[in-house]
């Protein structure tokens, strides 16, 4: 029988390895899976990881989708680390959208260097102020975060429908539930010309060095931190956990709210109903799979959207559900949570009683 | 009120316990889960997995009992993966839960995907005899199908077991202090176990009677976050079985409203309706969240928390 045995200290060493192992199992477990649907399993995982990446197109395509999860996740990560469970980041993505997009339209045909850093700030603000919902009724109502925080996602996913579909629809738009594109003043300026990547992909560092610098060099972070350990002890010395549940709440669904402003002004350049392939959601994974910090998040974040491209070509290639791409991110956060057992537990095979002296 | 008023109240109640039904079967089997002090935020993932299974099963031609009993068994199935993660191997079940929903979405896509857009004989309904003649009651009451009546018996056969059985005092026990039913010998694991796996079967029926009864399709993620409205549910019933059934009426009457209002001419746009259900959670978690003490006294004392029995 195998056994867990506590481990005197939680291993330094266990907390690298395990998202490798978790990884690799994914890998492995991603072989057996297109075995099972009858394809030759290399070949298939090859097409689902690595042909993606075999162009200049691919790999610009590749740091697009990296860009909204690292951005999420460095700022949900301080959350987690304060035992505040913002699970309402798609809705906060789709809040920002909405801001943002209700500004660009505002500004339809002004321009001015001014226009885009405005209706970026719409964003962040947008998704803010919905993660405010949440963060206001815990800390006054002590209403649980994680369920009013996804309600809120309904919610949003709803708010956008009625937009397009009503007020905002474009008046030259056929009856189509979108609005109308936004004017070149309100575009991200795009990175490598003939590509969809923007000049949005270099938030994602600085949002992680900020992320950094908030967590290991403000009196803040150690405030996270000491009441992510036990609730308890920041009382004791002094600080309840308002200011945190309301920071780390507003931190991110500001950046969720600055993903989504950049969803619309790059690759989409108007709001339709869908804004987000569930960037949201990934988020949450990546930011346990980058062990809550910040340079893991950013490599976390590129092994996640590339889960997103593999399931285009695993559609195309292959002809599997484009929901292989779920599949894949549920079992890496699956074999994560199992890896990471062997960070405070020595796994010990234990002989039966009789065998024992 | 004429007769014709009464059809129509006597449809509108039908329609509420219809609507209601997946979440009193999912509310109901988290609550006994909470009871024993885990906390499974997957509801909604072995939700669609319950109703992906019992769909399939359903096309396949192989009788609603069957299709029941699948949508019951992939729910414990998936339930099982949160056991092995958060009990076995002592994750964190928050984390865990998290991961069961979005695994669960997914999957249920990729397996469902040649489902879509397919028919099946929806589940019958069996009116009880003489019952079912009473003006009003009986055409909203006791006209529905065997899964409806299945989940009401459910709330009286549950508190029976939670509170009138030594099996539901130790399940109890388990959920208020581990370490303490640990101490006296109860198998802490083997109870939280069992308890998982029959929010599992539960959830998995609530998802049954989605994709069988209340709409005969299945559609990707067709519970569109029943499952979590169950988890604000058990919140609101402060884990008394009977609140749970009168907490799911309640958000049934909402749902019912959201969909009839249109029809009654209220000028309001369809997705600013359908938003209803998902404000009517937050604004109940509220109501029931205000007084902390409340839900100190009746949260079981160990909910969430790992057992370490090698302490």
């Amino acid at each position: 029988m195998l056994r867990l045995e506590l481990r005197p200290q939680a291993s330094r060493t266990m907390t690298f390895v395990a998202p490798l192992l978790a990884i690799a199992a994914t890998v492995a477990a991603g072989g057996v899976l297109f075995a099972a649907l009858g394809f030759a399993p290399l070949p298939a995982l090859a097409t689902f990881f690595l042909s993606p990446l075999g162009d200049l197109y691919g790999v610009t395509e590749w740091l697009l989708k990296a860009t909204p999860l690292a951005i999420i996740a460095c700022a949900l990560a301080l959350g987690f680390r304060g035992n505040v469970w913002n699970i309402g980041a798609e809705g906060q993505l789709i809040a920002g959208a909405i801001a943002a997009g209700g500004t660009a339209l505002a500004l339809y045909e002004v321009s001015g260097l001014w226009v885009l850093p405005t209706v970026l700030l719409a964003g962040v603000v947008g998704g803010a102020a919905w993660a405010a919902i949440p963060a206001l009724l815990r800390i006054r109502f002590h209403a649980n975060e994680i369920l009013t925080s996804l309600m809120l996602n309904y919610v949003a996913v709803l708010l956008l429908a009625w937009l397009v579909h009503g007020p905002w629809r474009s008046p030259e738009g056929y009856n189509f539930p979108e609005t109308r594109m936004f004017t070149d003043s309100a575009l991200m300026p795009l990175l490598v010309e003939g590509m969809r990547l923007h000049v949005g992909v270099l938030f994602a560092p600085l949002v992680a060095v900020v992320a950094w610098v908030i967590l290991s060099r403000s009196f803040l972070g150690f405030q996270i931190k000491v009441i992510g350990m036990t609730p308890a002890a920041g009382s004791y010395a002094g600080f309840g956990p308002n200011r945190v549940i309301a920071f780390t709440l507003m931190f991110g669904g500001g950046m969720a709210g600055l993903a989504g402003a950049m969803e619309i002004t790059g690759p989409i350049g108007q709001l339709v109903p869908t804004v987000s392939p569930g960037y949201g959601y990934t988020a949450i994974i990546a930011a346990f799979l980058g062990r809550l910090h910040p340079i893991g998040i950013l490599l976390a974040a590129l092994l996640l959207a590339l889960t997103y491209m593999g399931g285009d070509a695993a559609q195309i290639a292959l002809g599997v559900p484009l929901a292989v791409t779920q599949v894949f991110q549920g079992m890496i956060l699956f074999f994560l949570l199992a890896a990471d057992v062997l960070i405070r537990y020595r796994v010990r095979l234990s002989l039966p009683h009789g065998a024992r002296r | 009120m004429s007769e014709a008023e009464l059809a129509t109240l006597a449809a509108i109640l039908a329609a509420m316990i219809r609507a209601a039904t997946p979440l009193v079967f999912a509310a109901l089997g988290e609550l006994v889960t909470e009871r024993a002090g885990v906390l499974n935020l997957g509801l909604e993932g072995m939700m669609l997995m319950g109703a992906v299974a019992a769909f399939g099963t359903a096309h396949a031609g192989a009788g609603h009992g069957a299709a029941m009993a699948a949508g019951a068994a992939a729910g414990v199935g998936m339930s099982l993966l949160f056991a092995f993660l958060a009990l076995g191997l002592r994750a964190n079940q928050v984390a865990c839960g998290l991961a069961l929903s979005i695994f669960g979405v997914g999957l249920s896509a990729f397996v469902g995907k040649s489902l879509v857009g397919t028919p099946i004989a929806a589940l019958p309904a069996l009116p009880i005899p003489l019952l079912s003649e009473i003006p009003v009651l009986g055409p909203a009451l006791f006209s529905h199908d065997i899964l409806v009546y299945a989940s009401i018996l459910a709330v009286p056969a549950i508190s029976w077991f939670l509170f009138r059985t030594r099996a539901g005092l130790v399940l109890r026990a388990v959920g208020e202090n581990h370490d303490a039913a640990h101490d006296i010998g109860y198998g802490v694991l083997k109870v939280r176990t069992l308890a998982v796996m029959f929010g599992g079967a539960m959830a998995g029926l609530a998802g049954a009677y989605l994709s069988l009864a209340y709409t005969p399709m299945w559609v990707e993620n067709m519970s569109s976050g029943r499952g979590w409205i169950a988890l604000a549910l058990v919140v609101f019933a402060t884990w008394v079985p009977v609140r749970a059934l009168m907490g799911a009426y309640l958000f049934g009457g909402v749902t019912i409203l959201q969909l009839h209002a249109q029809n009654w001419g209220v000028p309001v746009s369809a997705q600013i309706l359908a938003m209803l259900p998902y404000l009517a959670t937050i604004v109940v978690l509220v109501l029931i969240s205000r007084d902390e003490t409340k839900i100190k006294l009746n949260a079981p004392a160990c909910l969430g928390k790992v057992f370490h029995s090698g302490r």
